[in-house]
């Protein structure tokens, strides 16, 4: 019997568009603040496996549900890749909840009745001057649901399906159609109602310590949060809209701040009503998620609206006279999956010789087949020596390599990312991070790459 | 032991080499028939006598036939060999072996390449299908990151370093101007080598060999049937390979301000000649100056400045034409330009030239001893041959 939330965690990715930027681009009224994109090398699967790394999730034994209006792929499983990537065992199911918006609260309400895994990732754009374009916000969040050291308590579920035309788009088109925003509020808010007196009379909570709003409409979220009387989270003020994450999100601010007995509202608004009550525990200011949403929300670094746009596909700008990334080929990408989704390496069994990747023949000692599996998904190293490649193609150039070595052993050349030049060098610490190094012949090329370690960029 | 050396048993009696150029109006089927004729003219060959070829391309054409057909050879064993950037001398390696066993009297070794169809910048290797996680770098990336290190190791600021490089750049395009063959024939100021937009880390334009199409070939006998063809062959003394197992991508103790491989092969290379001092012993050396930094390693990898030392040798001029040993005379690949399957067999054109005392304005005074280092691959995983090579017996 799940009773409740047992982990969280959130990602919001380093890059940070100035909304002045795009103001002063298209020549119109200057918005304040700066909204998170995503980087070249990201994409929703990538964003969902920041979110999900690290997560206690032995607590859980239900699927993996992913939830994204952003999917890398259809018709292919996007759960599967961020399953390998975070190392997750082989039976533990997951699923995709991909396409709507109301998948991030479907992903949740589903994870809570299997005692499973919700993570919602999501990169939202819009056509240049949308709203969808300033307001929206790339980010990632992951719930874990379970029985035991559980950090907020479920209370009380109540939902209404609505088949409503208000927000929709073909699955082609990077555009979101919407009718007039004051029609959702007027269909929903009686709806909103009828799920706040059914969960009041379910609970005996009529008004929730905290809120987590999940809406695509500012307006109907702003009516409600003001209806609650909950204040909207000073962090999040700024923030934009995630998307199919944002509840995840918003969800992950609550719990970083939620003291011991507090009860927690989590709405969704879209497509119909999705309401969840719930009330933290005292394990939760033991158990606050390593970096908070405000935490992950403050600094950036800050990115061009011209990149943004050519990173987002909006914007074709000359290549260099380089050939096209060649795309992986499956049996290698098969034969290869621990080096290449977990970058994992081995340690030799007869010398303790540590090689990345793994090598049948060791280089120290020539012992054959002789060797234990190591992961480095989130090993820490120190570059040993570097350069900034001008030549070859990349969405964000100069690409940066860099010789990693290993806490531990073990020595790779991988691509740093998340850093400009300036502010790396030999001896610089840094972390792996998994990336979407590039899409060619249709398809995408997951990797490692490494970042600066946190404390090294002086955050 | 790491091989029977075959010191003086093989001569080299012909040689050709075609200018290295953007041969928009060449073909690897010209540049092979011009380089060949040559040769073979230089000797008063006729095709049909030599008795077996070797032609080295890394991506111009595959099996013999890229050889047979143009050069209409009937019925001869053409075997096409590729190293990487070593590929020219590794035609020149097996062809010498072949004649040193008694198998064949008359061989041929070839190398071309022709790099200018491609629409692409720079070198565009096409690999089998992969797993998509190497490293999309280019060669200057790849090469650059030994500067960096080196400069930690060994103390240099960005300035110092930036003049060695440049110092390096500037000596082979000096020597380039003296050479017709040579892509880049004029003399380039040192302040316009430093100052060029960065391609690479702290490499710019100049830093960078040229992407050149071009041809070579030589023509080997026995030692003892070379008076037949020539009245002043070169005697093969020292032929050395190296094939690196990549560990220094892999190994934390590697720390890219050397090439083991090098060092491995030319000391193999001087085991073989009875080299004792290379310093003082070897008169010229061709060595693979891809990139600036590149040339700066290899003077230390083989033995001509001791380990931390040669940058002061370059600023010092011990390089230079005009130098203690003369390293690139004919501009290296950085002038002479890199047309990948040719360039082994263009290094030794050099040493054909310059021991035989037709060099021109390009001439070492009292050459005798000669040595072609020729790399392939990138810091780290490398390949590497080095061949010695001199006017005499003994």
């Amino acid at each position: 019997m799940v009773r409740g939330i047992t982990a969280y965690q959130a990602y919001v990715p380093v890059h940070r568009l100035g909304r002045e930027d795009i103001a002063s681009f298209l020549g119109r009224p200057v918005q304040a603040g700066s909204r998170p994109v995503a980087g070249h090398d990201e994409d929703s699967s990538t964003l969902a496996v920041e979110a999900l790394r690290g997560l206690p999730v032995a607590g859980s034994s239900g699927p993996l549900w992913f939830a994204s209006t952003s999917p890398a792929y259809l018709e292919k499983s996007n759960s599967s890749l961020i399953h390998a990537a975070v190392g997750m065992d082989p039976s533990r199911p997951a699923y995709d909840m991909v396409g709507s918006l109301r998948s991030g609260v479907g992903a949740l309400r589903a994870a809570l009745d299997s005692g499973g895994i919700a993570v919602m990732a999501d990169i939202r754009m819009g056509l240049p001057e949308s709203s969808d374009e300033s307001m929206g916000a790339d980010a990632a969040a992951s719930i874990a649901f379970g029985s035991d050291d559980v950090i907020a308590e479920v209370l009380g579920v109540e939902s209404i399906t609505l088949e409503l035309l208000d927000r929709w788009r073909f699955p082609e088109s990077a555009t979101v159609e919407a009718w007039d925003e004051r029609y959702a509020p007027e269909v929903i808010l009686p709806l909103w109602q009828e799920v706040m007196s059914r969960l009041g009379a379910a609970t005996g909570i009529a008004q929730p310590d905290h809120v987590a709003i999940s809406c695509a409409n500012a307006r109907l979220a702003a009516t409600v949060a003001g209806r609650l009387g909950v204040g909207m989270s000073p962090t999040l003020r700024q923030f934009g809209f995630a998307g199919a994450a944002h509840v995840g999100v918003a969800l992950a601010d609550v719990l970083d701040r939620a003291q011991p007995g507090e009860t927690i509202l989590v709405l969704g608004l879209n497509d119909g009503v999705d309401a969840v009550m719930l009330r933290a525990t005292d394990l939760v200011t033991q158990r606050r998620a390593p970096r908070s949403v405000a935490d992950l929300l403050a600094g950036g670094k800050r990115v061009g609206y011209g990149d943004v746009l050519t990173w987002r596909g909006m914007l074709t700008r000359q290549p260099p006279r380089r050939p096209d990334p060649q795309a992986p080929a499956s049996p290698p990408s098969y034969r290869e999956r621990a080096y290449k989704l977990r970058l994992a390496g081995a340690r030799c069994t007869s010398c303790g010789w540590v090689m990345l990747p793994v090598q049948r023949v060791c280089l120290q000692c020539g012992a054959k087949d002789q060797h234990e599996t190591v992961e480095f998904a989130s090993t820490p190293g120190t570059i040993a020596t570097l350069t900034a490649d001008r030549l070859t193609y990349s969405l964000a150039p100069p690409m940066l390599m860099a010789v990693i070595d290993f806490d531990g052993g073990g020595r790779q050349l991988l691509e740093v990312t998340d850093a400009d030049e300036r502010e790396v060098h030999i001896g610089t610490r840094v972390e792996p991070t998994f990336r979407r190094v590039a899409t060619s012949e249709g398809i995408h090329n997951y990797f490692w790459k490494v970042r600066p370690l946190r404390s090294d960029r002086g955050e | 032991m790491a091989s029977n050396g075959i010191k003086d048993r093989v001569a080299i009696v012909a040689m050709g080499c075609t200018p290295f150029r953007e041969h928009w109006n060449l073909s690897v089927d010209d540049m092979l028939v011009d380089a060949v004729t040559e040769c073979l003219d230089s000797a008063g060959v006729d095709k049909n006598a030599v008795d077996a070829y070797w032609l080295g391309t890394q991506g111009s054409g595959m099996a013999g036939v890229t050889l047979s057909r143009p050069l209409q050879t009937h019925f001869k064993p053409v075997t096409r060999v590729e190293n990487y950037c070593a590929t020219g001398s590794e035609s020149f390696r097996n062809a010498a072996y072949a004649v040193a066993s008694g198998a064949y009297d008359i061989v041929v070794a070839a190398g071309v390449e022709k790099l200018k169809d491609s629409r692409y910048s720079g070198l565009a290797a096409a690999w089998p299908p992969s797993a998509g996680t190497r490293l999309d770098s280019t060669a200057p990336a790849n090469f650059s990151m030994l500067a960096p290190a080196y400069a930690q190791r060994y103390g240099l600021d960005d300035d110092l370093l930036r003049e060695v490089l440049t110092h390096i750049a500037w000596k082979n395009h000096q020597n380039g101007a003296r050479n017709p063959l040579a892509q880049f024939r004029k003399a380039v100021e040192r302040d316009t080598i430093s100052c060029a937009a960065p391609i690479a880390g702290p490499l710019g334009v100049f830093d960078c060999s040229g992407v050149a199409d071009g041809a070579a070939a030589l023509m080997m006998v026995r030692a003892e049937d070379a008076h037949r063809f020539c009245a002043n062959p070169l005697y093969v003394k020292a032929l050395a390979f190296v094939s690196g197992n990549g560990s220094g991508l892999v190994d934390p103790n590697y720390d890219f301000t050397t090439f083991p491989e090098v060092v491995a092969s030319a000391e193999e290379a001087y085991r073989q000649a009875g080299v004792v001092d290379p310093g003082s012993e070897i008169s010229m050396a061709e060595v693979h100056d891809c990139f600036t930094p590149t040339e700066l390693v290899l003077m230390e990898d083989l033995g001509f400045s001791s380990r931390g030392q040669a940058w002061q040798d370059v600023l010092e001029g011990r390089f230079d034409l005009s130098g203690a040993l003369p390293v690139n005379p004919d501009g290296g690949l950085k002038s002479f330009g890199h047309p990948i399957g040719a360039s082994g067999l263009r290094m030794l054109f050099e040493c054909w030239l310059q021991l035989r005392g037709e060099a021109g304005d390009r001439q070492i005074p009292n050459a005798r001893l000669g040595l072609t280092h020729n790399l392939g691959g990138q810091p780290g995983e490398c390949v590497s041959f080095v061949s010695i090579v001199g006017n005499e017996p003994g």
